[in-house]
């Protein structure tokens, strides 16, 4: 089966996980594991001075030794904002380019802000940084990011943390017709058949959070959501069949003891 | 002299350096950046940045997030 490939890296899982809304960090961490996915997702936030010496942080959990990790500019409104954002988690990660862009318009629905979007992605290719870029179903906009030079495309299913799922998959067909890079589903995933139609329609993978980490049981729902990226991935490599009005019988006529 | 340390007001030693600061926060955590004035100040330099009055000190990590 063939790898997804990001930063020159080659990925056996195609998904991807973000930490938030986990209960404490030994269930994200078992979460992670019981995914096998291989990247996951960080934001970047101010440390909590005064803590104890015990208080443990989330890399010490999901160590940057195992995992890929992505640090996010969630929270960012200004393009401006997401620069200064990623070169914080560049000196953090002690050199590391790859970051996952995302500029926000507003904290109703957090749809991306493309015009934002695209201005910081400039600024980041420029500074030689590895953008996956999370944007809308727009396929106008996609490709407009691709050129900017963009490591990976990664659309909208639906609204962050809504659970809706892929709501135009028309237009996310249309993004990975014309792309020539990964195209990862982000955001909008609410259970694994969600999981499995993106990889159905040809996506290279999925990134989620709060459908594992929001399930009754998260460690159980990040096994399912394997399998669903595993099975969605494989049936399309298979070839679905095509579909038809009628009905077509699967056992001959031949051979039929009440027949002639 | 007086700071601005992830946005609350400190006091600290005339002379501290972003190395010191650290010591006297208490912060183990490996995972961190430093931003003075809008500019990060890369670990190579903590042991020699002096902190000036008036300066805003970010200290970032990593949290979970998506």
């Amino acid at each position: 089966m063939s790898k997804l490939i990001i930063n020159k890296k080659e990925y056996s899982s195609r998904l991807i996980l973000g930490t938030g809304k986990y209960k404490d960090f030994d269930e994200t961490k078992t979460a992670i594991e019981s995914s096998g996915c291989e990247m996951v997702t960080v934001a970047i936030r101010r440390m909590n001075i005064g803590q104890d010496d015990k208080s443990k942080n989330l890399l010490d959990y999901v160590s940057p030794d195992k995992y890929t990790i992505l640090p996010n500019t969630a929270g960012c409104y200004t393009a401006e904002d997401a620069v200064r954002t990623c070169e914080l988690a560049e000196e953090l990660l002690n050199g590391e380019k790859l970051i996952k862009l995302e500029v926000l318009s507003q904290s109703k629905t957090l749809f991306p802000n493309v015009v934002e979007t695209i201005k910081a992605a400039e600024i980041l290719v420029k500074k030689d940084f590895k953008v996956m870029v999370y944007t809308t179903d727009d396929p106008i906009v996609a490709k407009e990011l691709e050129k900017v030079g963009c490591e990976c495309v990664m659309p909208l299913g639906s609204s962050i943390g809504s659970g809706i799922g892929i709501i135009n998959e028309y237009n996310i067909r249309e993004i990975i017709e014309n792309a020539t890079v990964p195209i990862i589903i982000d955001a909008g995933v609410g259970t694994a058949s969600d999981a499995c139609i993106a990889m159905e329609l040809g996506c290279d993978g999925v990134l989620m959070n709060t459908a594992i980490a929001c399930a009754k049981e998260p460690i159980k729902m990040a096994s399912a959501m394997k399998y669903a990226v595993i099975a969605g991935r494989e049936a399309l490599l298979a070839g679905r069949i095509v579909k038809k009005q009628s009905g077509s019988a699967s056992s001959p006529k031949a051979g039929l003891v009440t027949g002639d | 002299m007086n700071i601005l340390l992830n946005n609350k007001p400190e006091k600290l030693f005339d002379g501290s350096t972003v190395k010191k600061l650290l010591e006297n926060k208490n912060i183990k955590n490996k995972y961190y950046a430093v931003e003075i004035n809008r500019k990060i100040i890369p670990k190579s330099d903590h042991e020699r940045y002096v902190i000036k009055d008036g300066d805003r000190i970010e200290i970032i990590t990593a949290i979970g997030g998506g």
